[in-house]
């Protein structure tokens, strides 16, 4: 349990069994008033926000949150199929859920997911990815315009911009957190 | 700026005083906890020893010291912040706000703000007259709700700080006054409208400088409304404070009186240009 005193940005508490990150916190009190704990909280499971205000005698349930291992399966009329490798136990994730991710989701591949009580909220992925270049375009030398990278697809159908030597059929390594380029994979 | 403060208060005949930080009985108030020392507190506010100093017939006192209390931690609030106190026999609490207008005035001066500040992209003018505005014209303006409404749901201070404080001193600075009489603790009420308080609080740029009061002299209704205000407490289940027997006892000795206390600290955050009250001190609690 948490008193109103306790809270503060990033804490994750549960209301009417939503969990809630606190995305803003101030401590107010008006001249000879009582105190008030003004937050912004966002909703973890459908991302609405709001603003509120509580006062020092209100009380929150903590949000009972854990993240999984679980393997990447298949992806089928929008949902993603996920399977946890100790009880074989699956679940679905929507691609809102999934997000930014989506571009991401080699076959098998190993993710965490965020569960509140039993409800997935959102996986995170390894930070680098190796993938293989399925489409790119030669690259012209002296071509000035372009500047010095170019257009690729990745396996997953993710686009982005690489060195002009990348060739298709290489494979290259991604930050899954901004998106970009890394490097070169020998082999 | 504390240099230029002085200056005013010692230019106009103001008595500098000091009085003890650490004492048997703060003031109960609703909504302020002490933090103890010992059997003893540290003060929450000066005020109740300097008018045991009014009552022992200083007529015009000033002091800048340090007030402590617990739990208040915020962009705008310290547990440990710095307080200037100023009092005037005689007097009633319009003195005062003529005391505001020429004294944040001159301390801009000195710092060659001249006759404007700029808070946080607000430019508010400091040419006086300053705004003044009842509690209940502000709700009305701003709340959508009336300050009984507000009262009555015991909303009055989510609507003060969420609705009506952020359109408080936007052009000039505002003096916000005639506060319901319930909330006004130290405050002697209106002799023609029992219904409200002498107390105002100065706002600019939406952030509450000052409280003053013209001060509540009669002994007896002072000891209701502090064994009120200790009820309360007992009701929130917050520290019971004994109470200042000796500063009761003094009051019946008091003269009218007008009393004022503004944040330091705020002051400092708004001639500054600083968004925290974290910027204008050397040390935080949290960097100790």
């Amino acid at each position: 349990m948490y008193t109103a005193s306790d809270l503060r940005k990033g804490l994750r508490i549960k209301i009417d069994n939503d969990p809630y990150i606190v995305t803003e916190f101030n401590f107010v009190k008006p001249g000879k008033g009582q105190a008030l704990y003004r937050c912004k909280l966002k909703n973890m499971m459908n991302g609405n926000q709001f603003e509120r205000t509580f006062r020092s005698v209100d009380i929150f349930e903590a949000a009972d949150m854990q993240e999984k291992k679980m393997q990447y399966l298949y992806q089928e009329e929008g949902k993603y199929c996920f399977m946890d490798n100790q009880n074989y136990e699956q679940v679905f994730l929507s691609a809102d859920q999934v997000g930014e991710a989506q571009n991401f989701l080699l076959d098998n591949i190993e993710v965490e997911i965020l569960f509140f009580e039993d409800r997935p909220l959102g996986i995170s992925l390894p930070n680098f990815i190796d993938v293989v270049v399925t489409k790119a375009d030669p690259w012209a030398k002296g071509d000035s315009v372009s500047g010095n990278t170019k257009p690729v697809t990745v396996q997953t159908g993710y686009q982005l911009q690489v060195p002009p030597f990348i060739e298709e059929g290489e494979k290259i390594r991604i930050d899954t957190r901004s998106g970009e380029y890394l490097t070169r994979v020998k082999g | 700026m504390t240099r230029s403060i002085r200056r005013f208060f010692l230019d106009q005949g103001f008595l500098e005083c000091e009085t003890p930080l650490r004492i048997p009985a703060p003031a109960p108030e609703s909504y302020i906890d002490a933090v103890a020392s010992g059997e003893w507190f540290l003060q929450t506010s000066p005020e109740l020893c300097m008018k045991r100093l009014l009552a022992a017939g200083y007529p015009k006192i000033f002091q800048i010291c340090k007030c402590f209390r617990a739990g208040e931690r915020g962009a705008f609030h310290l547990p440990e912040f710095t307080m200037l106190e100023w009092y005037r026999t005689g007097t009633d609490y319009r003195t005062l706000m003529d005391d505001c207008e020429g004294l944040i005035a001159y301390a801009a001066g000195e710092l060659g703000l001249g006759g404007a500040v700029s808070w946080q992209g607000k430019r508010v003018a400091l040419l006086p007259p300053w705004e003044r505005i009842t509690v209940r014209e502000a709700f009305d303006r701003y709340a959508g709700l009336s300050v009984e409404e507000a009262l009555g749901r015991g909303c009055f201070d989510e609507i003060m700080v969420c609705k009506v404080e952020p359109h408080l001193g936007m052009e000039r600075p505002v003096f916000l006054c005639e506060y319901p009489a319930e909330l006004g603790a130290l405050a002697r009420v209106n002799a023609e409208n029992p219904e409200v308080a002498e107390r105002f609080e100065l706002y600019i740029a939406g952030l509450e400088l000052a409280n003053a009061f013209s001060e509540l002299t009669d002994a007896a209704e002072q000891r209701r409304r502090f064994e009120k205000a200790s009820r309360d407490r007992r009701l929130q289940n917050c520290p019971a404070y004994p109470l200042p027997e000796r500063f009761l006892t003094a009051l019946s000795r008091m003269p009218p009186s007008a009393g004022i206390a503004l944040g330091i600290d705020r002051l400092a955050m708004i001639l500054a240009d600083q968004a925290t009250i974290d910027a204008v001190v050397a040390f935080t609690p949290e960097s100790l």
